[in-house]
């Protein structure tokens, strides 16, 4: 193992904590949201994904424009139906605490409905491939998972920057009440949001499910990478998002190379350094 | 908004029947079995940790998931010290009491940069690196944890069970004397600052009040206890490990339901809560996940449809007050 | 009379318990512009903030052309026809000028006001068109304020202290605009503090004080002594 291999290793991890981050980060900037279950709905997407592609025999990237669709719809309701009740009087206690029990209730059901085996989806021959660069061999799903964060940060950038809906979120989230003066509904706004969110919380977990194992408590830790990246990043700009996962997968590669039982250690480490030296992180938005 | 003062009489009355409420409670090992005074002392120990935890969310305003941290601490102190330095469990207490402190006044200035909600799971993180950090170190038996020797536990008491006594009183005087130091806590000066602070942060800056020392005192204050309660409980488990000293199911997820149901920013809620919450184990435990489907669920309807809890609405409809500690109720308007 | 454009019917509202309005009553007519004058924390403000459902409100006590408005939610008024130009400006500070207007735009209705409009009507706009809102000066960002009101074409825009904070000269630049906007046909309700400047551009005058009616009438049969009188009391 040499220094280049760990430094390729960490930027491809960072990709699939990027996809983590991308939905916390997102809800966050539009409603000063912070949903506890994120990671949890991860893992329910992966269980959906797993009976998707039990019924279908479809590939599971395939099967993703099943997963989309039906977390999306999952997520807007949510926002709609639950969370917009507990919101709007700056009080943060009530979403977080209904988010939290959701998270419990999200473990437990999968807890029952799937037992606590753990499972995986198989991505075919896309799990084995690599690329030969030089003497290193990249893995094409670590890779593809890169590159997916991506152009998934560059597609949200431009939907917030140029698009009618990102000016009603960006609105939104600089006034609620005088976007609601102008006639943005912050009601179906924050459902959207949601809904963005929970697509991202979807593509995020059919990539984690092909390339580790999942079961009905793998979701808490994805919660906390997600929120490391998006902390390390600075909070206001998807690319942010992105140079935070990626340091934080570099910070777990490399803290993997000193002991393998370092290597999530070292992530929280870097995350508190930041916090002291950078407390708006790498990366925040201009103020 | 509750009237601060009582009628004396009232007053007088209510003195009286927790004074006999706390005399009867303490005489349980004449009237309860080994296995009552397990649950009562157990209760004693949630109820302590919600009212803790309760301090923190509602009223400093510091919602933290990472409770299980200075529970954590508090427990491998109790072992290791007794083991490796050779102190008795009494000083062993005390020292896991000062470590969880420093544990929290370390992190403490680094978690109040996360705005609102994200402290929730900054708190959460500092917990899972304090975690690491244990299994990390051989001595302490990596996951496997370690027993608290028996020459350790004969320090208390020589006999069985004086011991079991001995740590049922000390868990019911921490419970009386959390309830009733918090009391006198929020009705202090201090108190009235906290309680300012989380009504209305921008009002209690203005009035001079040091809303970060606040919160970082009552941050560290709370990691202190909570280590002490802990140092109790483990005391009588004999047996630890991270999974169990660190366990967020245990510590924080059943104490933050159990403030929840029962009325956040009440003190009388902890103790509905911790009622409610035996009672429901009792009958539901044996369902396994579904159990804690149901309490997840219960606290969900609770924060949206009855957001004081149930000790709240029962305030608001009979005017119920044991201890009023003057502070608003967050709103319940919605957008 | 024709139907009026606004009626305000006996509307009481004000802050959780704290009661700010008391049972206001008085009519807008199509077109016109009404002057709404009083102290610092007479309630003009509520007043708005009512009218726009910021605040709580009956189904009755605003009526839109005849239509009850009082249980609308904010988001439905601006396809309704009301816009409101809010104290402080509140323009979205992570929009530039053009993308504050524009999102108005979206949301409101189509008609006599475009972008090019506004932008001929105060062309320092065009020239900041991609700036961020927030970086321009006062008296430019009330500009973006009232372009963003506006380009929703509108039937009713609730004026909400224009002037505050900003230079005389830059209030008599902001004013100039009044004439073409009323030209093309919208009605108005204008808070200013300065009464001699409403009694130049309305032609009605609404006074309020600790939160009622204490004077309604055209703008000419009000003496200036009058006006004074309510602000303070007798």
């Amino acid at each position: 193992m040499n220094v280049i291999d760990t430094l390729i290793g960490g930027l491809l991890l960072g990709g699939l904590y990027t996809l983590f981050a991308i939905g916390l980060s997102l809800i966050f900037g539009v409603m000063r949201l912070v949903n506890i279950a994120h990671g949890d709905f991860i893992v329910l997407a992966a269980y959906i994904a797993y009976l998707v592609i039990g019924a279908t025999g479809l590939h599971p990237l395939v099967a993703l424009l099943v997963v989309i669709p039906i977390m999306a719809v999952i997520g807007y309701l949510l926002q709609k139906w639950v969370l917009n009740r507990t919101m709007g009087d700056d009080d943060v206690l009530p979403p977080l605490l209904v988010t939290f029990g959701l998270a419990v209730i999200i473990q437990n059901a999968l807890l029952a409905a799937f037992t606590s085996n753990s499972m995986r989806l198989s991505a075919g021959s896309l799990q084995t491939s690599s690329l030969p660069l030089g003497s290193i061999q990249i893995g094409l799903l670590p890779l593809f998972t890169l590159l997916m964060a991506v152009v998934l940060v560059i597609v949200l950038e431009f939907i917030f920057a140029r698009t009618r809906i990102g000016r009603a979120f960006r609105a939104t989230s600089d006034d609620p009440q005088i976007a609601s003066a102008i006639g943005v509904r912050a009601d179906h706004i924050y459902a959207l949001a949601m809904a963005i969110s929970f697509a991202t919380i979807a593509i995020a977990s059919v990539f984690l499910a092909m390339r580790s194992n999942f079961d009905p408590y793998s979701g808490p830790a994805r919660l906390i990478y997600g929120f490391e990246a998006v902390i390390i990043g600075g909070l206001g700009s998807f690319y942010g998002t992105l140079a935070g996962g990626l340091v934080l997968g570099l910070a777990q590669s490399f803290g993997a190379q000193i002991s393998p039982n370092m290597q999530i250690l070292s992530g929280h480490l870097v995350f508190f350094i930041i916090l002291a030296l950078r407390p708006r992180g790498l990366f925040p938005k201009a103020p | 908004m509750s009237e601060p003062s009582h009628p004396s009489s009232d007053w007088r009355r209510f003195i009286a029947i927790s004074a006999l409420l706390v005399i009867g409670l303490a005489a349980a090992p004449l009237w309860a079995d080994r296995a009552g005074l397990r649950l009562l002392g157990e209760m004693y120990s949630l109820l302590t940790l919600a009212l803790l935890w309760n301090l923190l969310a509602g009223y400093a305003g510091l919602l933290s998931v990472g409770q299980q941290a200075f529970v954590g601490i508090g427990g491998y102190t109790l072992f290791s010290a007794t083991i490796f330095l050779g102190v008795s469990p009494y000083v062993a207490i005390l020292l896991g009491i000062v470590l969880a402190a420093l544990a929290a006044a370390l992190f403490a200035p680094l978690l109040f940069r996360l705005e609102g909600a994200y402290f929730a799971i900054g708190s959460w993180v500092a917990a899972e690196t304090i975690y690491l950090v244990f299994t990390m170190i051989p001595q302490l038996g990596g996951g496997a944890g370690m027993s608290l020797p028996a020459a350790v536990v004969r320090g208390i008491a020589e006999d069985r069970s004086t011991r079991e006594f001995i740590i049922y009183w000390l868990l019911l005087a921490a419970g009386t004397g959390t309830l009733f130091g918090a009391y006198a806590l929020l009705r202090s000066k201090v108190g009235l600052a906290l309680t300012a602070l989380r009504d209305n942060p921008t009002a209690a800056a203005s009035l001079g009040i040091d809303i970060w020392r606040a919160k970082f005192w009552t941050y560290v204050g709370v990691a202190a206890a909570v280590s002490a309660v802990s140092s109790l409980i483990f005391l009588q488990k004999l047996r630890i490990s991270p999974a169990s000293g660190f366990s967020l199911n245990d510590w924080t997820v059943t104490i933050i339901f159990i403030v929840v149901i029962g009325g956040i920013g009440r003190l009388e809620g902890a103790i509905v809560g911790t009622a409610v919450y035996f009672l429901l184990r009792e009958f539901l435990a044996n369902l396994g996940p579904v159990y804690m489907i149901v309490l997840g669920t219960i606290a969900i309807i609770t924060m949206i449809f009855a957001r004081r809890g149930i000790w709240g609405f029962l305030e608001a409809r009979f005017g119920w007050s044991l201890l009023p500690t003057t502070r608003l109720p967050p709103h319940e308007d919605k957008i | 009379m024709a139907e009026p454009l606004l009626s305000i019917d006996r509307l009481s509202s004000g802050y959780g318990d704290f009661q700010a309005l008391f049972e206001l009553s008085f009519d807008l007519q199509q077109g016109e512009m009404l002057g709404l004058v009083g102290a610092n924390g007479a309630g003009k403000t509520t007043l708005f903030r009512a009218i726009m459902g910021l605040l709580p409100r009956q189904q009755d006590m605003v009526r839109f052309r005849g239509q009850p408005i009082g249980a609308l939610p904010t988001s439905d008024l601006a396809t309704l026809g009301i816009a409101m130009v809010p104290e402080g400006r509140r323009l979205f500070r992570s929009l530039s000028v053009e993308e504050n207007l524009r999102i108005a735009g979206d949301y409101g209705r189509k008609g006599h006001w475009t972008l090019e409009r506004i932008y001929a009507l105060f062309p320092i706009l065009a020239e900041k068109r991609h700036a961020p809102a927030l970086s321009l000066s006062g008296g430019q960002q009330q500009m973006v304020a009232i372009g963003r009101a506006l380009i929703a074409n509108p039937d009713l825009i609730l004026f909400d202290e224009i002037s505050l904070g900003l230079a005389p000269i830059v209030v008599n630049e902001v004013y100039a605009a009044f004439p073409a906007i009323l030209a093309s046909g919208v009605g108005a309700i204008v808070v200013e503090q300065d009464i001699a400047r409403v009694r130049k551009i309305a032609r009605h005058l609404v006074c309020i004080r600790e939160g009622r009616i204490v004077l309604d009438g055209a703008a000419e049969t009000l003496t200036l002594h009058d006006l004074t009188v309510t602000y303070f009391g007798e």
